[in-house]
Formats: C-alpha cells, structure tokens, sequence
C-alpha cells in the first residue's frame, strides 16, 4: 500500500478560471427551456430512470430500508409504464438489506462510504469502511472527499486518497462526492472535479445532502463542463451525479436539458447520469399523473416513504 | 392626478397603489402578467387588478399545504387571538375600507355598515375558535370497556370563491370560519370585489397569519373554479353564487378526491353561525380502553 504523503504523479491539474457570470447566464438560459406535454411525460421517465432513490438518515431501519426499495421497484400503484429507479442508496450497514429485497431487479444498490458524510477519519478507516460496503455487496460505492485537505491545498492527498478508494471498490463503480456547498467557490468546484476525474472516479457527484446549497444549476452546469472537457482530453466518459436540494419535477428535467447541452445524448443514460433523491420522484410521480388525468394532484395520494 | 404641492412648491403626482395577490406570506402580481381593469358602477375607470391564472392558484394550494399542518397544530388559542388581531387591524384601517368600499360603488351608509360587521365578524370567529371544539366534540357512550370520544380535525387546504355583492363581508364571512377551524384557504374575489380584498391583504398579512395560512387570488371566476374543484391537493370547495351550471360541474369536480362542496347562496343570511366551522372539519373518533 503506497503512503498516503505520496503526491500521485498523474495529477495533472491546469487552471481552468470559471467564468461565474457566464455560468448563472447560461443556467438561467438554459432554466427558460419549456417542456410540455408528450415531451415533458418522456423526460420525466427518463429522469425516474435515473434516479438513485436514497435514504442516509441515523434514523434508518430495515424497515425502512425495505420499503424503500419496493417503492424503487413499484414507484407508483396501478401504473405499468413507468421505470425502476436506478438505484438505492443507503449507508453500509444496510447494504445486505437492500441487496435482499431488490433481488431479481436490474436496481443497484449504493453505498456512502469513507466516513460520510464529513470523512473526517484516517484513511485506513475510509478504506476499511470501503471494503465492508463492498463484502456486503454493494455494487456502486459513494465516497467523500477530504474537502479539509482539499481547502488546505493537499490536492496530492486528495487524489490519492480516491486512488485508494477506487483500489478498494474493486469491481464497485465509484462515485466521487465533492460536496461542493462546502467548496466556496465555482474555480474550486472545477479543480475538485478534475482531480476527482483523474484519480479514477466514475462519477462525480456533487453532494452528500446534509449541506446547503447541495446540486445547484451552477454548480451541476462546471461540473458537466469539466467532464467534457476530461473527455475531449483523454475519452473516458465520466459519470455525472448531482444530488441534494433537487425539489421538483421542473428541477430534474433542467438538469437534463444542461446534460443534453453540454455532454450531448450519449451522456443521458442512468449508466452516466445520476440524480441523487429521497422526495423528488413524488413530484415527478404527480407531475406524470397529472398528465395522464388532466388532473393536478396532492402528496397524499402517493407513498409516502 | 396631481394636487397643489407642500409649500408651493411645484405639483406632484399621486403615488397610486398597484393591487397585489397575497400568496404564501408575499403580494405578488400574477405570474402571467395579466390584469383586469376594475370600473366603478359609473363606468368610471377606477384602475387594474390582477388576473390570476391557474398556475398562480396551483402555487397558492402549494403554499396553503405548507402551511397547513402548522396551522392545524397552533393552539385554538393563539389562533383566537390571530383572528382577534385581524379584527384590529380592519378597525385601524376602518375609514380606508369605507373609502373604497364607496370608490366600487356602496353608499357611505352600506360601507360603514359593511367595515363594522366584517370586523364584527371577524371578533364572533375569534371566540369560537377556541369553543367549537367542545361544542362540536364529544364523549360517546358505548357499551364495552372503551372510552370513545370524537374530536374535530381541519380538513387541511380549502378553495373559497368570494360574492360580489358584499365585497368585503363575502369574503371576511368565508374566510374567518375556514381559519378559524384550523384549515389553510385560497381565496377568489372577482369583479369589483376584488380591489376590496386586495385591501384586505394588507391587514391580514399584519394580523400573525403564518404564511400562507390565508392566500388572496383575484381574476375571472369561470377561468379558476374548475381548476379548484379539480385540484386533487384541495380537500373543500366553499363557493357563493354559483350557478346551476357551475355548481353541477363543481359537485362532479370535487368527487374526483371526496371534497367536501358547499356552493352558498351569496345572501348573507347565517354570517354568524358556529355551523360554519363545521363544514370544513372532520370528526374523528377514537375508542380507547378502559379499566382492566
């Protein structure tokens, strides 16, 4: 195991300033993009496939935990047309939990590890926590950075730190979280992205939900820009999954619409876009069923797990 | 337009009140940009209010759901004593009430009349908010080791669609029984009525209503009724004046999700009456054991 004071030596990082202004115009843009109708039913579908469908509370049960994936399997009563979420999140104790009760469905199941949602624990811990998440059969592993040494300007600890991890993942796809409401800026948000991408994640994701602002369009429309441009560079397509904060049926298909604009549609399959949500689908849910009824609809009638 | 200015100095030009929407705690315009102009009985172009569109009134019912299990759990006292505070500020804001209440078309008699039953009505639902529940609740007599007693429980969201011939009372006389059971509302003034409760908007956002305890809408009624008695996330329809077109499809409308429709005459008769409260609450019963 190499120490974890070795600066990697792939790390190749370039300044790549944001421009702030441009990127809440685009997003603002972007945001005025209307979808309606046939449109609107096929996007949100498609934003329900790509959901990884999350429950991260202390409070969690088995319970709970099995509920939630009927809901992943079942998102809504009476209705066959609508897709499985992509996956189910869930912290690693629940993991076996989730395996069980999504048997026989393509639905994966992800595990937060390395100490989140703070990772404020030495490595050999992250890594151990790692390993478990994996023994127990998650198949995608979400991991936080060290967003203190990434303030500190340890970027080589950083970037080893998700060497290591994705070392430990073994076969499991490896999410990397920047948690960028912790990040401060959008310049940081970019160099957290690429070193992120070059140390091996999969996946970049924005953030673990328990810090506000978590996904907002800004900070999700960086992130996809230095995914197309790791692409460009090297042709590895890299995985996008914003998370936290995201509230409604309008916010999804927006994420959409900027993951069309920016990576294009080969990026728009759950195999490369994720969003990360626990309430969200029930908005997609009212918002499909109101196209369907002609009808606008009430929380109460959807499950409410 | 303009009067002689303070000291002589040059004239001014009046500084005109835009009418706004009250939703979820802020006046707002509507969000289509429409507006209606409001005239007096003359004729006499008196200025413009909004024109809510259907998504204004999904994002009041959006708002009124926020509210409403707050609302629900604030204490009957405190909400007496919310009630009793909007009555208040009418009384404060009393002679501006007449004034406009006179510009749409009353007579300087019917608007005094008019500003002291709303205030009045507004003290009477003030004290029953924290009564009806011992008066509509009650303890049931069974023959089995249970003790078994009903309760009232709001509804939650209610739509109310104001009358014009009382613009401020038809809309005091709805809105205060609905709060005062502990349910959130969406009101639809229409017509001449609507430059009044636009006014109201302003006392009762002074009053310690929670946000989007009591939303505000004007605009056309035949474009909105629909869409409330359709909502799904609207458990009661209380309108006045409907006719026998409207009413019929409301009454179809509202079994979508068992609303509660009470379509009223816009006559007036049994302002004041506890009975009101009740149409938007719930009994529920609870049977609980005893003894051992």
């Amino acid at each position: 195991m190499s120490s974890s004071l070795a600066v990697s030596t792939k790390l190749n990082l370039q300044a790549h300033p944001v421009d702030e202004v441009g990127i809440r115009e685009r997003v603002a843009r972007l945001a005025t993009r209307s979808i309606k109708k046939a449109s609107k039913v096929e996007g949100l579908k498609l934003a329900l496939s790509m959901v990884d469908l999350t429950t991260l509370e202390g409070a969690d049960t088995p319970g709970k935990v099995r509920q939630l994936c009927t809901k992943a399997i079942h998102l809504h009563s009476g209705r066959k047309d609508l897709p499985m979420v992509a996956a189910v999140c869930v912290y690693p104790t629940m993991v076996r939990i989730a395996r069980e009760a999504l048997q026989g469905t393509p639905i994966q199941v992800a595990a937060v590890a390395t100490a989140f949602p703070s990772g404020m624990n030495p490595l050999a811990v992250k890594l151990e926590d790692t390993r478990y998440a994996v023994a127990e059969g998650a198949h995608e592993i979400d991991m936080v950075i060290s967003r203190g040494d990434f303030l500190r300007g340890d970027y080589g600890r950083v970037a080893n730190e998700i060497e290591q991890v994705k070392e430990a993942c073994g076969k499991a796809h490896l999410k990397v979280i920047l948690e960028t409401g912790e990040l401060g800026t959008l310049d940081r948000v970019r160099l957290a992205s690429d070193i992120a991408m070059q140390s091996g994640a999969d996946f970049i994701k924005t953030s673990t939900g328990k810090i506000q602002p978590a996904a907002t369009p800004e900070v999700v429309l960086v992130m996809l820009q230095a995914i197309s441009d790791f692409y460009r560079k090297t042709g590895k397509k890299i995985g996008m999954k914003p998370a936290g904060g995201i509230a409604n049926a309008k916010a999804a298909l927006n994420l959409l619409i900027m993951v069309r604009e920016v990576l294009g549609p080969a990026w728009l399959t759950p195999f490369l876009f994720r969003i990360g949500a626990s309430k969200l689908p029930n908005d997609m849910l009212m918002q499909l069923e109101k196209e369907r009824t002609g009808v606008y609809q009430g929380l109460d009638y959807f499950s409410n797990d | 337009m303009s009067g002689s200015g303070v000291n002589g100095k040059s004239d001014r030009l009046d500084v005109r009140k835009t009418y706004k929407m009250l939703i979820g705690g802020a006046f707002v315009r509507s969000e289509s940009g429409r507006a209606l102009d409001v005239n007096a009985p003359g004729g006499r172009w008196l200025g413009h209010v909004c024109r809510a569109s259907r998504k204004d009134f999904r994002n009041a019912v959006v708002a009124a759901r926020k509210a409403a299990s707050g609302w629900a759990n604030t204490t009957p006292y405190l909400k007496a004593q919310i009630l009793y505070r909007a009555a208040e500020m009418l009384e404060g804001r009393a002679s501006t009430f007449r004034e406009v209440l006179q510009s749409i078309g009353l007579s300087p008699a019917a608007a005094k009349t008019e500003v002291a039953q709303a205030i009045d009505l507004l003290v009477y639902y003030a004290g029953w908010a924290d009564k009806y529940l011992q008066v509509f609740g009650s303890v049931n007599p069974v023959s089995s080791p249970y003790f078994n007693f009903s309760v009232t429980e709001p509804m939650g969201v209610v739509a109310y669609v104001a009358g014009e011939k009382r613009p401020l009372l038809d809309l005091v006389s709805g809105i205060a029984p609905i709060v005062a059971g502990g349910n959130t509302v969406i009101t639809l003034s229409t017509g001449r009525a609507a430059v009044a409760a636009m006014e109201l908007g302003e006392v009762l956002a002074t009053s310690d209503f929670p946000h989007g305890v009591i939303n505000l809408l004007c605009g056309l009624r035949e474009e909105l009724v629909g869409q409330m008695a359709t909502h799904m996330d609207v458990n009661a329809l209380i309108t006045q004046g409907a006719d026998a077109k409207e009413s019929a499809a409301s009454r179809e409308a509202c079994a979508l999700n068992l609303k509660r429709y009470f379509p009223r005459e816009a006559n007036g008769k049994g302002d004041e009456d506890p009975y009101r409260i009740l149409d938007t609450v719930e009994i529920k019963t609870t049977w609980h054991p005893v003894g051992g």
